[in-house]
Order: C-alpha cells, then structure tokens, then sequence
C-alpha cells in the first residue's frame, strides 16, 4: 500500500535528541522507517534516545553545535541528508530588565544562531539532498505571543521565523522545503527545575482549551507530516500546534 | 552581605512602596504592590547584584525578605 507520510529509505538528522522534543521526533521518525542520526550534549541521555529508536542503521554524534568544532564534526558526519530537524533549544525565564548580555549571547547562540549555521554548514558540504525537508521547532512565543521572562526566548524563536521564510525562498530552487512547527507547551523538563513553581504551572495548563499540554510525540507526529513526501508543497509555513491556546 | 543593603535593593523593585516600610521581618507578600511578577523581579535582582540564582521554590518557601536574604547568603557560599 502506497504510504506518503512514510520516511523508509530517508536520512534525517535529529539535534536536541537526548530529551524532550527531540528525543521523542528521533524515535517516532524510526518508526516510520527513516535512518536517524541524533546529536546532544549529554551522552547518557543521548544514549538513552538511541537505544529507543528501532532499526538498524542510526548514527549518534555527542557534539555541542554553540562551537564550529561541533558543527564541523556534525557535519563530517553525516550522510547525504533527506531531513533536518533542529529542535536543540533553551528557555531562561528571565524578566527583560535583567536579560542582559551573558543570558542574552547564550539564547540566541543556542536558539537561532548554531541551527542557522549548522544548515549553512550542511549545505556547502553538499550534505542536504535536492527535495530535501529542513523543519526547525519554534514555538508559538515570539510569533503569536509570549509570556513573562520569556522576551529572549520569543526573541529568538521569532527570528527563527523569519530566517525560515528566507530560507524557504532561497532554498526553492533546490526543492529543498524550509518550515518551523510552533508548539505551545509540552510536557518536558525544560521548566522543571527554573523558576517557575509548579502552582504557576496548573494554572498555565487551565489556559489551554484543551486542557493540557501537550505530548512530546503529538509535535512529531507533525514534524513526520513535513519531512516526508505528503508535505512535498508545504514551504516557507509556520505551523501551530497548541491544543488551542492562541485562539484566545 | 549586609541585610540592609539586601532590604534596600529588594525595596528598589517596588517603585510604588515607601522604602520605609521594608524591614527584614516583612512578609513580601503582604506588601500591596507585590503581583506575579514579584518572584521573577526578585530572582532577577539576586542574580543581578549578588551572582546567584535562586528558584521559583527558594521565592515559594521564603515568608519575609529575612528568609530570602539567608538563602542568598547561604548559596552566596
């Protein structure tokens, strides 16, 4: 039976893989048949996703993608890519006044800065394949809202959406589609131990019509949609995936 | 670490309170201008002047400026 949302037979690389959203994309993506290299920081946890994914054939790198060491052995190992997914990222919940210079470097270097390199990087090695599908993970602050201490993080995820429409355009003569997912809250440890309390966090949850927040897997399942051959004209895009927050 | 100047830099968040009413057995959340926001202005000011980074439960667990100021001091360390 003819499957479009398959990834059997593609090459997808996976940052941010040792927890949260990208460990979740890196497994669900094996399941659909791809051949996955991960990269994170840690090599325990990263270890932990790898052993999770199913079939044969991944690859795991522990790099840090802030140094050009990093991107540089990233990119020396990789296959021919089929698809990109940069979802390694930081949230330093820190009012305005006080996101000075350090916090400041450290956002927008992890966020915006090293997945716009490392692609730059893919590119003029010849690493990404014409047809090729790049999705980056935002977040709906910075595009559709915000929250308080949160103006860097929307800061950077903001200008991840708009080098992506820039990319897309710039990208199109290759095939290669370029698009952001934009989730709301997930489930994941990025605000457990910040400070953010967790009474903060039951309210937060009573915001979503929904009423949760949500998986880490119901984002790739989203992400599968983009990488493979069903999205084949879906570029340039900004998708949301908030169980509804926005609407209000 | 003088608690005084730990007082007078935790009354600087508050532009509307007179400064004269902080005291290190003030229960900051007492205080009539303390919103939301006072947990993560309090936080800020810490890592500002003092290089430490407290939680949300360090703010939680805390009743007057006296406890914050002890867990400063004792991360100050």
């Amino acid at each position: 039976m003819n499957n479009p949302f398959t990834l059997k037979g593609k090459n997808i690389f996976v940052s941010g893989a040792s927890s949260g959203i990208g460990r979740a994309i890196a497994i669900e993506s094996s399941k659909m048949g791809a051949k996955i290299c991960i990269t994170g920081r840690n090599a325990e946890r990263l270890n932990n996703t790898f052993l999770q994914l199913e079939g044969d054939g991944h690859t795991q790198i522990i790099a840090d993608l802030q140094t050009d060491e990093g991107i540089k052995a990233v990119v020396e190992a990789m296959p021919t890519l089929d698809g990109i997914v940069h979802c390694a990222g930081i949230s330093k919940p820190t009012l305005f006044q006080y996101s000075g210079k350090e916090i400041m470097n450290e956002v927008m270097n992890i966020n915006f800065n090293s997945p716009a390199l490392l692609s730059q990087e893919l590119l003029k090695n010849k690493k990404i394949k014409k047809g090729a599908s790049i999705v980056f993970i935002s977040s709906i602050s910075g595009v559709s809202c915000s929250s308080v201490g949160g103006s860097l993080y929307s800061a950077s995820k903001g200008a991840i959406n708009g080098l992506v429409k820039g990319m897309a355009l710039d990208l199109a003569p290759k095939l290669i589609r370029v698009n952001t997912v934009n989730p709301g809250m997930i489930d994941t440890n990025l605000f457990v131990e910040g400070s953010i309390t967790q009474a903060q966090l039951t309210e937060d949850i009573n915001r979503y019509p929904l009423k949760r927040y949500g998986k880490p897997e119901e984002v790739a399942y989203l992400v599968i949609y983009l990488l493979s051959d069903a999205s084949s004209w879906v570029t340039g895009s900004g998708m949301t995936i908030d169980g509804g927050y926005t609407l209000l | 670490m003088e608690i005084n100047v730990f007082v007078k830099n935790f009354a600087e968040l508050f532009e509307e309170t007179d400064p004269g009413l902080f005291k290190p057995t003030t229960k900051f959340r007492d205080i009539e201008e303390w919103s939301s926001f006072g947990a993560l202005s309090i936080i800020g000011m810490v890592d500002e002047k003092y290089k430490v980074k407290l939680t949300g439960d360090d703010i939680r667990k805390s009743v007057t400026l006296e406890d914050i100021y002890n867990i400063v001091k004792i991360k100050i360390k």
